[in-house]
């Protein structure tokens, strides 16, 4: 039984096929369209699914939306109501959208797929069924995840009324225990000081984490007295006469700015000790917050496990602390935890619930390291170098490839390394990445300046082989998708001088803190990946490879694009964005090109303009 | 049609009836947008609506 996932119209969408409960293929349109978070519907992504597995639309059970569009328009005409007359101006805006399509959604999928593919009437496609936004980020975590029994925390912004939602999974059934609704937000909390420190909403949300070491939380206290109130059991209330998200255009309002000291950030200007501070602060209430909703979740399921979904589960550095407060004995988060995860929960939860069939636990989980996406052959590499008289050198032995791509690593050389199937989710997993030498004290700021082209104090995360975790780095679970933040080992540390304890904020960046400073951000931390033989043989290769010749079993790894871009998906995707940074060396597959070689590259879409900064 | 079943279910199940009339007259005026042609952007904040 095939069935097809969907997430779509508000933003990542994507899509994922299943066979038989079996994750067969799953991608986000961004990747596709070349426009970072995508939220038009997933067509090129679908049909990416669809051609991977060479199956007709005839085949497919079902199709399975991530939310309900009815629910959710409950919920904006409610809020409208209770807010009116304010709000007059976003509801003109937001409600002919509404009434145009995404009310009328089931219609609006049938017209875009019988559009799309080769289907001639809509009465002939699969049934279309909806679940409910929190209900695919539940799926999402725990059917994948190796557990029987479990817990399940699902935090974000919003999906129709859920903000944030407990159940316990058992076998292939999920039970809601309890749900904070909207306008009680965690995720909308954390944007709105995403907005306030000036950076994106809804992708700023790294650089406010990344951030927050530089700081103090010295606005912590008053976050808590006006902002929010928090119980015991980690539910919570806003106080909503801070906010303007729920009627208004922007995430804050006046009264919020005055209580901060002045209005928000204006983006890409200088960003000061102030926002330093306050990304700490929010950072640690959210932490508070997480372990506070992790105890009411053991307290409620007495599980020994917790599965972790939804926008605020990509906040490694509060999965660390939660990890390190051994609440539950293990703990397994979804590496798509975002809005595009919600297409392979929907379709999973359509086949265990709807369909009523049992679930297969799969060993390490059902993800395959997340590598889901396509994977470029020979002929698209050579079509590619013959389309842009890219000069290339191909290799039949891996291990030759491994030597080589080490040895250039080992003379600070940048790579970019395309290899596999692209990776579901936010993160570059080795499939689609740029690689460092993590011991070298110039490459943060090579990778941020010349190759990424983004803020300087952004830190990079480190891959490492995972029988050598323990000797690196203060952790004793694995983290194959990049989601748990911790500690480097003391062995490995630099300690501070009395001079260098003095510095604050932005300049703790320039002071080395271990032998591998690439990847060892301002508090001696680091967003961890752990990279297994079995998951994905070829990056171990490499880390191995490098490990034997300088006794370091760890890599810098960043996603492969530059500030705005998403990540790369082809053959050419790769090239251009190799041609347009200063990256020195670029693997696909089999194939390595170097820059020295290339011809001159005239970048006609002028990627500046073409990816508007995050 | 089908939409309309949707509909009715929807509130049948919400127990919201009190939204009907609001959500029929939005309805109206979905028809006169779609009509008029003319263009319908959402706002750009977050997901929220």
């Amino acid at each position: 039984m095939y069935i097809l996932g969907i997430s779509a119209y508000y933003h990542d969408s994507a899509a994922c096929l299943i066979h038989n409960g079996n994750i067969i293929s799953a991608a986000q349109e961004e990747r596709f369209t070349r426009i970072k978070h995508d939220p038009r519907f997933p067509i090129q992504a679908i049909k990416y699914c669809i051609n991977n597995s060479s199956i007709s639309f005839d085949e497919i059970e079902s199709i399975v939306f991530y939310d309900k569009p009815l629910l959710k328009f409950e919920r904006l005409l409610e809020t409208y109501l209770a807010e009116a007359p304010k709000g007059l101006k976003s509801f003109l805006m937001s409600i002919p959208v509404w009434l145009k399509d995404k009310l009328f959604l089931k219609s609006t999928i049938a017209k875009e797929l019988s559009t799309n593919f080769d289907v001639k009437k809509s009465s002939v496609l699969p049934k279309i069924l909806f679940t409910e936004h929190h209900i695919s980020h539940s799926a999402s975590a725990f059917y994948p995840s190796p557990f029987k029994d479990s817990a399940i925390l699902t935090i974000d912004g919003v999906g129709e009324w859920s903000t944030t939602s407990l159940s316990h999974g058992s076998g292939n059934n999920i039970e809601i225990i309890s749900e904070i609704h909207f306008p009680h937000s965690l995720g909308l909390l954390y944007s709105a000081f995403t907005y306030y420190t000036g950076f994106k909403v809804n992708s700023g949300e790294y650089k406010i984490m990344g951030l927050a070491p530089y700081g103090e939380p010295v606005y912590l206290e008053r976050i808590k007295e006006h902002l929010i109130d928090i119980k015991e059991d980690g539910s919570f209330k806003l106080n909503m006469d801070y906010f303007n998200f729920n009627s208004g255009l922007t995430m804050t309002n006046s009264k919020f700015h005055d209580l901060f000291g002045g209005a928000p950030r204006q983006s890409e200007t200088e960003v000061t000790q102030k926002e330093m501070n306050i990304a700490r602060s929010i950072q640690e209430l959210t932490e508070e917050i997480v372990i506070l909703l992790a105890k009411n979740a053991k307290l409620k399921t007495n599980s020994e496990n917790l599965c972790l979904a939804g926008g605020v589960a990509l906040n490694c550095v509060a999965n660390g602390k939660l990890l390190k407060n051994n609440i539950f004995k293990n703990i397994w988060i979804q590496p798509a935890a975002g809005d595009a995860g919600g297409a392979l929960g929907a379709a999973l939860f359509a086949y265990h619930t709807h369909f009523n069939n049992a679930r297969v636990i799969s060993e390490p989980d059902a993800m395959k390291g997340a590598y889901l996406g396509p994977q470029t052959n020979s002929v698209e590499i050579e079509t590619m170098a013959k389309k842009y008289n890219a000069k290339f050198q191909k290799f039949t032995d891996e291990e030759s490839l491994y030597d080589l791509v080490s040895d250039h690593l080992i003379n600070e050389k940048v790579v970019g390394w395309h290899q596999g199937r692209m990776e579901f989710g936010p993160r570059a997993l080795g499939g689609r990445s740029i690689l460092g030498d993590p011991r070298s004290t110039k490459m943060q700021s090579i990778m941020n300046l010349k190759i990424k082209y983004r803020e300087s104090f952004r830190p990079f995360a480190p891959s490492i082989l995972i029988d050598e975790l323990q000797n690196w780095f203060d952790i004793d679970v694995k983290s194959p998708y990049m989601l748990l933040v911790a500690d480097i080992n003391d062995a490995k540390k630099i300690i501070e001088t009395e001079e260098t304890e003095k510095l604050f904020g932005i300049d703790k960046l320039k002071i080395p803190r271990s032998t591998i400073p690439a990847i060892t951000h301002v508090d001696y931390s680091a967003r961890i990946q752990t990279v297994s033989k079995d998951t994905n043989p070829k990056y171990y290769g490499l880390i191995n490879s490098f490990h034997k010749k300088t006794s370091c079993p760890v890599l810098v790894n960043t996603s492969f694009n530059v500030r705005g871009e998403p990540i790369v998906c082809t053959a050419e995707d790769s090239y251009k964005c190799f041609m347009r940074t200063e990256m020195d060396v670029l693997v696909i597959e089999n194939y390595i090109f170097y820059k020295n070689n290339q011809p001159n590259y005239d970048d006609k879409e002028k990627w500046q303009e073409k990816f508007r900064l995050d | 049609m089908d939409f309309l079943s949707q509909l009715f279910a929807f509130f049948k199940e919400r127990k919201k009836y009190w939204l009907a009339p609001i959500i029929i007259v939005l309805l109206l005026l979905g028809g006169l947008i779609i009509l008029s042609s003319l263009p319908a952007i959402a706002p750009f904040i977050y997901t929220l609506f």
